[in-house]
């Protein structure tokens, strides 16, 4: 049984959302993510100013038997990105909400939240796919 | 470990679990004007005895020339060792190493291949090679567009004497993928970069060959920085003999190669008519992610003993699929294995003899050459074990006539690179005797006496 905070939002691939109170999101890849891909060697991070769409690769984060993109899931521009992922990937492994965030999206317009999963749905998702 | 293909049986199987009523079906998406219906000289199914025959055959064609022609592969002597322990059964594969607990000898002979690369190229990571010198361009700037994510031009500007069939190799490769390939000025007199360089884009790498092909020393110290100053990352294309002489490519200008490749053929593997070769390829630390292929790592086991497997793997083919950093997914592993016992077989010193004397004879040869009437050097300044001479005639029917007299004369430039005018280029390795150096040169002098007296 994964961890799963209840104030953030989820996305199909995996990865929560977080809407920090100066307008920014903040994005990382969920606790039944990391350890589906098991101890994290890697993350290539990217550039801060760069700009996402919304379903395009945006970092990819790297275990010794895989490497997973994580996806855009809003349109923004990068305006922070984890740095100290780059020394300590396992950081994400250890705390996947909090220490091992991953970018900071400044959104490109308003956010679609209907497009996105709730706790509960993100639950239903998970709980199909162990059924 | 026996190779099985699929049965008739199976095959059928496999096409009715996918719906597909036949072969050419499942490959449907090929379009039909790719498709050829046979290759030029190869023959149907033959049998061992008939194959034997005819590559015998083919094989003796080649004769047994003097052979003066460089220009990215070179005859230089093999040790009888070096293929008496490259083909015994333990070693004689080509196939890349996936089980490590079934293949500790190729993994550590792998990895002392990789050893001795990054020790001759001055950088920090090799990997376990790739098919050919110029094939490896194509995947440095595939990788410095990887690693280089700030400049999204794709533009890749190559020093004047990077070899005009990497150039083409790379764009055929990696042209479609968006980069482009362009040169910087040359210096007519000496043949190397412009003393004054300009260029306002963003650029994703530079490519400096050292030695150029035509054998000349480039300035890679200011190549280099002037590179690094401008965001772009440098790549190093080196003939790995050279190396025992010159200067590092991790050890150019104020920080070094990014990336360094080159052909491989000169440690230990014959001319064969043009291949098998392999290409090598080593990186800075820094870069290691993106770099194609495989790489063997050196670990220890749950018993603390010291044990070789394939690492880096998780951005492969195999795992990664479409995604995967490149869709080089082997090594010449059989071409390496030979490499590797030529350079411990010579270590440093006779690496460096075998320059140090091809240098010397290729010096002797021009000399030689360009007291000839009508021939002179097109370059001024330094040489490795390359020239290129320019002749007061047409390149083509010299080497024809000195074909006639088992003299294979060099390398007609004026095909490749029509604008430096009637151009040939040289090379004598270790392997010439003074005796090969003045036949060869008397050879040309009675070619152009005969043809001046004709004319006359």
């Amino acid at each position: 049984m994964s961890e799963l905070p209840g104030d953030l939002l989820y996305t199909s691939e995996h990865e929560w959302l977080r809407r920090d109170d100066d307008g920014s999101v903040t994005i990382g890849v969920t606790d039944h993510a990391q350890a589906a891909l098991g101890d994290l060697v890697y993350v290539e991070l990217p550039e801060v100013g760069q700009d996402v769409e919304n379903g395009g690769d945006m970092a990819v984060v790297e275990s010794v038997k895989a490497a997973s993109d994580v996806y855009a899931p809003i349109d923004g521009s990068v305006v922070a990105v984890n740095e100290e992922l780059a020394d300590d990937p396992e950081k994400i492994n250890a705390d996947p909400y909090g220490d091992g965030w991953i970018v900071k999206l400044q959104p490109g317009g308003k956010i679609d939240e209907s497009a996105l999963l709730s706790p509960d749905a993100y639950q239903s998702l998970l709980d199909a796919e162990e059924a | 470990m026996p190779f099985i293909p699929h049965t008739e049986e199976d095959t059928r199987e496999m096409l009715k679990a996918i719906g597909a009523p036949n072969l050419d079906a499942l490959f449907d998406e090929i379009p039909a004007n790719l498709i050829i219906d046979s290759l030029d000289g190869v023959p149907d199914a033959l049998s061992e005895m008939e194959i034997t025959r005819l590559m015998h055959a083919r094989a003796a064609r080649d004769g047994e020339p003097l052979c003066f022609i460089g220009a990215g592969a070179y005859e230089h002597h093999v040790p009888q060792a070096v293929w008496d322990i490259a083909t015994r059964g333990e070693y004689y594969s080509a196939y890349t190493p996936y089980q490590a607990e079934a293949s500790q000898g190729t993994l550590q002979t792998i990895y002392e291949y990789q050893t001795m690369i990054t020790e001759l190229t001055g950088l920090d990571v090799s990997n376990a090679s790739l098919y050919d010198g110029a094939s490896g361009l194509a995947e440095a700037a595939l990788m410095a567009v990887r690693s280089n994510r700030k400049i999204r031009s794709g533009r890749i500007l190559l020093a004047p004497g990077v070899n005009p069939r990497y150039e083409q190799v790379g764009s055929a490769i990696a042209g479609s993928q968006g980069l482009t390939f362009e040169r910087l000025p040359m210096d007519t007199v000496t043949g190397n970069a412009a003393a004054s360089l300009d260029d306002d884009g963003d650029l994703v790498a530079v490519v400096i060959q050292q030695p150029s092909f035509f054998g000349t020393l480039e300035d890679v110290d200011r190549l280099s920085d002037w590179a690094h100053e401008r965001g772009a990352l440098v790549i190093g294309v080196v003939n790995p003999t050279s190396l025992a002489m010159l200067k590092a490519p991790g050890d150019w200008g104020e920080d070094g190669a990014d990336i360094a490749i080159g052909e491989g053929q000169p440690l230990g593997i014959p001319l064969s008519s043009g291949g098998p070769y392999f290409g090598f390829m080593t990186c800075s630390q820094k870069l290691v992610r993106q770099m194609p292929g495989r790489i063997v790592g050196r670990t220890t086991d749950l018993n603390d003993e010291p044990g070789f497997t394939l690492t880096l793997q998780a951005r492969e083919q195999h795992i990664r699929r479409s995604k995967a950093t490149s869709n080089i997914c082997t090594n010449q592993g059989l071409m390496v294995t030979a490499a590797t016992i030529y350079m411990s077989l010579l270590g440093y010193d006779g690496l460096r003899q075998v320059a140090q004397r091809s240098q010397q004879n290729t010096a002797r040869l021009t000399a030689g050459l360009t007291a000839v009437d009508g021939i002179e050097r097109l370059f001024d300044g330094p040489h490795f074990h390359e020239a290129a001479l320019r002749l007061d005639r047409p390149v083509a029917p010299v080497l024809a006539a000195l074909a006639e007299k088992n003299i294979l004369g060099g390398y007609d430039l004026s095909a490749s690179i029509p604008e430096l005018g009637n151009v040939l280029l040289v090379c004598a390795t270790e392997t010439k005797t003074d005796a090969d150096i003045s036949a060869f040169v008397a050879a040309i002098e009675n070619i152009f006496a005969a043809e001046t007296r004709r004319s006359a």
